[in-house]
């Protein structure tokens, strides 16, 4: 063909009218995306498409196949239209729309009812949601001590080790420094967090040569790219890992300058027996001491000068004996029991295999290091000329942290990294503002309540000892959750995934409302489904609910949206005001702080409001302190008012950016009224470089300190070291062990003293240990895909072409042996229930793990799909085979299947086997079909049809 | 039948990294987003929300496991879309000159107004790079986003295919592979680029980077474990022995 007979093509099309940028929500990444819009055949704006935002901070331009599906999640048929009350059974979904008023005035009664009476009454849980700093102040303001969000079954045993031990975690308190790391250890991780700078750093990383070694037991994802896959047992990981510290010990490959001087390494340790055996020596002023060489006496840690000794036994000043925390750390690691021949076989890899990798993390930390011509001073006055780097880093999340040995397996990675010098250095592992931050600068919990009465301070926080557990005088749980109890003592995230069946079980009591909002808790987001659903439906001899009353807020048609009383439409995320802000979780990279908001790219086109919009409406409907004024009149028209002008503390708010009368103070600075519009202008946020000199050693980097102050992140300089020996630990232990005023039941005392032990520990997954391997020979473990986020994206019509059905991935050699072929079906039975699923071969996992997708499975009627939809006949979750409670024990007790030091679910401890099922059409169980309050969606999408 | 042409100005392309390509199907979305409202009829979804969701899409994720012969095995995520060949034969095969290759920059498009939907075209194409869409009844493929590329209405910097701005590992390169000098044929160079089937005889322009070697380690014997062994066991006093020596040298 000749150029002259090829049709004219118009190549410069008009793309959009207006671009609009703002914050995505399809996951928990928080990007930055550019919407662009168009004029729709009515006038109307219409979405022509959603791109990354190219200067937003954490995607830097690129975006995931959720953030360009959100097309499909913003026109979803599953959107809900109005407030519903319920005029059917529980679970049924039969509904009655009714009005704003109505339904505010409802929730205002019976909110306001059992406050007046009994604020415990009320539990009131979040899920995924982004707003915490409200969510959490609006429940303190209403005294209820029954709150949290959905941590607990989530990540908690990743926050909670990250702080107890360096003053920040994975997660989304700090990442790898990309730029200049050259090996990359990567622990089974999720794909909802950070998940766009995971991947734009993991291709950096490899484009220059460097490493990435996985340890996940499957190879999708992340791992399918690593150059080396370590597909490690499910559950053995801080064995690995203790076992990679106990080589890195023997051969000496260990920073000691780095561990003297930045961590508690050589604090003394107190060796007289009695009440204050493990805890450190202090001086008069309280300060740890450590052993001075040079002066060859008890020096506080903190003094300039010193040269602390590591090993050796001391006179304690108060009498007695005492010895630097590295020697009690050295002589526990070496023990032979943590040679790599002693755990090789439990964690499916070979002894050389685990010596090889200890040599390739110290090779490269050591013999690779990085020297940063960058002049600090530390707290101690002492000026430094340049920045050691080591180029080693490390990632975690969820696969560590869902097992009932996580808080300590995430303890051991943490005491890895620091042992090679890899935390806070150029090349390893940096926080992002406004961590940083000490155990110390952080709240304890509280819990105590009076009618009509704030809390006296936030709901969650980080126990300092046995003092601080939310326990009534009779030593009864507090909370409904029975957070903070000896059964789960640092529960820092509460443990939401207990409520309903605490809740249903009257224990520690009953409640009359239960109030969720964004928490599938009728299906995926508990474990155990089909028994939390009978607890919702439960009654009474009279016919009433065992638990009265349940609000829930949601966008779409959920499975939990079945469950409601009440239901307050929320609206989508390109419909809402929300703050990701630097009070909660932020987005801020290892050299910038940064906030961010969403704002309304487009108007609701149906009867629905901002759920925080809403629940500031009912706060001042309920007269709490700070959301009325002292005439009783609301102190904010919404959610976009509060983001504005709520100040936590004076000058601190929600927003830092763009702050003071004229718009000139970042940090720290009065209300702005102008603010939501510089952002907006901005792009949906705000960004600012952290000082060059201020960007590495900031535990200890006085010039970050100074500079933390002035952002508002605390009122005073709080330098610290890091932690590897956690005497907040040996306080709950000293007590297990007999001492002092608060000791735990003699049930737990064993469990306590085990747990926790102020020095990373290893402990087979409590399941494993309650049942007969052999009976249950297979690990199951479920995971995200990178193109779906919970049960959400079901509801996407273009996500559900990509993972509209699961199947059980099961190895090869598993297969043959059960005589399976593809696409056959399968009873798959844990100690606690059976489901049947189909099944598919996949040899790259470790040969006695199966998995699946994560959430695929749907209620028939739910989501607005076809009550034949696949996700809803041949779908599958494995919640159903997973207990909040162990196997029983014989000893009458209710054992939690959760960590014991966190509380956190132990989902990924799951046991099962496999025994091949007959042909079937559709996976069991089934829970019935539930109405659709929303119809179902149109047979077909030609989206974009008015442009083309 | 319909002809090609002799050369073309330019051979623009995509060259697809397998060694990052993390299959997180990021390119095929906002390949779908951006062409259901750009060149041609939409791209449709019919039974969207029912029991057998199909929709149209111009590039799709394949992941395939790879047993080598020694080592664990592997998965590999294969994102797949036209890759415009030099010798197309979806463009030979058309009966109504709507398939055509363009002489500036050998992009391979059809034609809607004149293509009749037989569906020759996808049935020609070796790597079924082509989906008749349900609804417009038109064949559909990869336009290297030609609605974006040259397209003065958008900032210089995102003149590139939709897939290449969204990815987020960098696995996807964008430009003109006839240019040897060019950093998407340097790349190729570098990595030893592949074409997909050559024995196909469709010179296809887009290349793939393979895969780097993979669990290249081995236990026992080397040098890295060595190493740390060789610290280890000759120190008298063990770690603590060692531990008193490193502290002298710090003083």
């Amino acid at each position: 063909m000749a150029k002259a007979t090829q049709p004219e093509l118009e190549l410069s099309p008009p793309v959009s009218d207006e671009v609009r940028q703002t914050t995505c929500y399809m996951c928990a990444c928080r990007c930055g995306i550019d919407v662009h819009l168009r004029d729709g055949p009515d006038g109307s704006k219409r979405i022509r498409h959603i791109e990354g935002n190219r200067a937003h901070p954490v995607n830097r331009g690129v975006l995931c196949a959720k953030g360009s599906a959100g097309i499909m999640q913003h026109y979803s048929p599953a959107r809900l239209r109005a407030p519903l009350r319920r005029v059917g059974p529980r679970g049924s979904g039969e509904f009655e729309e009714i009005g704003w008023e109505e339904a505010l005035s409802l929730a205002t009664g019976w909110l306001g009812e059992i406050r007046h009476a009994d604020p415990r009454r009320l539990a009131f849980f979040t899920g995924r949601d982004q707003s915490q700093a409200l969510t959490s102040w609006w429940a303190q303001q209403y005294g209820t001590p029954n709150y949290a969000a959905h941590g607990g079954f989530c990540s908690v045993n990743m926050a909670a080790a990250g702080i107890y031990t360096l003053g920040g975690a994975f997660w989304e308190f700090g990442g790898t420094d990309w730029e200049r790391t050259k090996l990359f250890m990567l622990f089974g991780v999720a794909e909802d967090h950070d998940s766009n700078p995971l991947k734009i750093g993991m291709g950096r990383l490899k484009s220059r040569g460097g490493r990435i070694i996985a340890v996940n037991p499957v190879r999708t994802g992340y791992n399918a790219i690593a150059d080396e896959w370590v597909g490690i047992t499910p559950g053995t990981d801080g064995l690995f890992v203790l076992a990679l510290v106990h080589e890195l010990l023997r051969a000496g490959r260990v920073d000691v300058g780095y561990l003297r001087r930045w961590t508690n390494a050589p604090w003394l340790i107190d060796r007289n027996p009695g009440p204050t055996f493990g805890l450190f020596v202090r001086d008069g002023a309280g300060r740890p001491l450590v052993w001075d060489r040079k002066t060859a006496r008890p020096q506080p840690f903190d003094a300039p000068g010193l040269a602390p000794e590591l090993k050796g036994d001391f006179p304690h000043p108060g009498g007695g004996r005492a010895s630097p925390a590295f020697e009690l750390m050295a002589r526990k690691y070496l023990e032979p029991e943590h040679a790599p021949e002693s755990v090789a076989a439990r964690c499916g890899l070979s002894p050389g295999r685990i010596r090889r990798i200890a040599a390739e993390l110290a090779r490269t930390a050591f013999d690779h290091a990085i020297v940063l011509e960058q002049p600090w001073v530390d707290f101690r006055g002492e000026r430094h000329d340049r920045v050691i780097g080591r180029p080693v880093s490390f990632h975690a999340m969820r696969g560590v942290s869902a097992h009932s040995n996580g808080f300590q397996t995430a303890r051991a990675i943490h005491l890895l990294q620091l042992l090679l010098g890899a935390v806070e250095v150029p090349g390893g592992f940096r926080f992002e503002p406004p961590y940083p931050k000490p155990l110390e600068a952080h709240p304890t919990p509280h819990c105590h309540t009076q009618p009509d009465y704030p809390l006296p301070g936030p709901h969650l926080g980080f126990p300092r000892g046995p003092e601080d557990l939310a326990l009534e005088a009779d030593g009864a749980p507090a909370r409904i959750d029975k957070a903070f109890t000896w059964e789960n003592p640092l529960s820092v995230h509460g443990l939401m995934h207990m409520v309903i069946s605490n809740a249903h079980a009257r224990e520690p009591y009953g409640i009359e409302v239960l109030f969720l909002y964004m928490a599938n808790m009728a299906w995926n987001s508990s474990m155990n489904t089909g028994a939390v659903m009978e607890m919702l439906t439960a009654t009474e001899a009279d016919g009433s609910y065992r638990i009265p009353r349940i609000i829930y807020s949601d966008a779409y048609s959920s499975e939990m949206v079945a469950y409601a009383d009440l239901v307050l439409p929320d609206t989508t995320y390109l419909e809402r005001h929300d703050c990701i802000s630097l009070l909660d979780r932020p987005i801020g990279e290892p050299d910038l702080v940064a906030d961010a908001i969403r704002w309304p790219v487009l108007e609701p086109d149906r009867e629905v409001r901002g759920f925080q919009s809403v629940l500031i409406d009912l706060g001042a409907r309920l007269g709490l302190p700070g959301f009325v004024d002292d005439d009783g009149q609301p102190v904010y028209r919404d959610y976009a008012d509060y983001m504005v002008n709520h100040e936590r503390r004076p000058g601190v708010g929600p927003l830092a950016g763009w702050r003071g009368a004229d718009g000139k103070r970042t940090g720290r600075g009065a209300p702005n009224p102008d603010q939501l519009a510089r952002y907006i202008a901005n792009g949906g946020f705000w960004s600012a470089p952290i000082p060059e000199e201020a960007r590495f050693m900031r535990p200890f980097n006085m010039a970050y300190q100074e500079w933390a102050v002035g952002m508002g992140f605390y009122d005073a300089p709080k330098p610290y070291v890091f932690q590897l020996y956690a005497e907040p630990l040996r306080r709950f232990q000293l007590a297990a062990e007999g001492h002092g005023p608060r000791q735990p039941p003699e049930h737990l005392r064993r469990q306590v003293k085990a747990a926790f032990d102020p020095l990373p520990v290893w402990w087979p997954p409590f399941e494993e240990a309650a049942l007969d391997p052999g009976e249950y020979p297979l690990h199951a473990v479920t995971q995200r895909p990178a193109a779906m986020y919970h049960s959400w994206g079901g509801q996407n019509a273009w996500l559900r072409q990509i993972h509209g059905e699961n199947r059980l991935y099961v190895h090869g050699s598993v297969m043959a042996g059960l005589g399976l072929g593809d696409d056959d079906w399968a009873w798959v039975i844990s100690p606690h229930g059976r489901i049947r699923v189909q099944v598919r071969r996949m040899d790259a996992q470790n040969p006695g793990t199966v998995w699946t997708w994560n959430a695929i499975g749907k209620r028939e009627g739910a989501w607005a799909l076809s009550p034949d939809a696949p996700e809803a006949q041949r779908g599958f979750l494995m919640n159903h085979l997973i207990h909040e409670l162990l196997p029983p024990k014989g000893d009458g007790l209710r054992w939690s299947n959760s960590d014991p030091v966190t509380g956190q679910a132990a989902w990924y401890d799951l046991r099962v086997r496999l025994e091949k099922a007959a042909p079937a059409a559709a996976a069991e169980p089934r829970p019935g079909r539930q109405k659709s309050p929303v119809g179902q969606g149109p047979d077909t999408v030609e989206y974009g049809k008015e442009w083309t | 039948m319909t002809g090609l042409p002799n050369s073309t100005e330019r051979k623009m392309g995509l060259v697809i990294d397998l060694d990052t390509c993390v299959g997180c199907h990021a390119c095929a979305v906002a390949c779908k987003e951006w062409n259901t409202g750009g060149y041609g009829a939409p791209l449709a979804d019919t039974d969207a929300y029912g029991a057998e969701p199909s929709g149209t899409w111009l590039n799709r994720i394949h992941t395939f496991e790879v047993a080598p012969q020694a080592g664990p095995a592997q998965v590999v995520h294969f994102p797949k879309s036209c890759l415009h060949c030099e010798d197309a034969p979806c463009v030979t095969v058309c009966p109504t000159g709507a398939s055509y290759k363009r002489v500036e920059d050998g992009i391979v498009l059809v034609n809607e107004d004149t293509c009749m939907g037989c569906g020759l075209c996808a049935w020609a194409c070796p790597y079924g790079a082509r989906e008749l869409d349900a609804l417009a009844g038109v064949m559909k493929k990869c336009t290297l986003c030609i609605d974006r590329i040259y397209n003065e209405n958008i900032p210089q910097i995102d003149r590139i295919p939709a897939c290449v701005r969204a990815c987020p590992t960098g696995a996807r390169h964008f430009g003109d592979i006839g240019d040897p000098a060019s950093a998407v044929s340097r790349l190729v160079a570098e990595r030893g680029g592949m074409d997909l089937m050559p024995e196909q005889g469709t010179k296809p322009v887009n290349k793939y980077l393979p895969p780097r070697g993979r669990d290249g380690w081995r236990d026992g014997g080397d040098a890295g474990e060595v190493n740390l062994a060789a610290l280890a066991d000759p120190e008298p006093g063990g770690f603590l022995g060692w531990l008193d020596r490193a502290l002298e040298r710090l003083g």
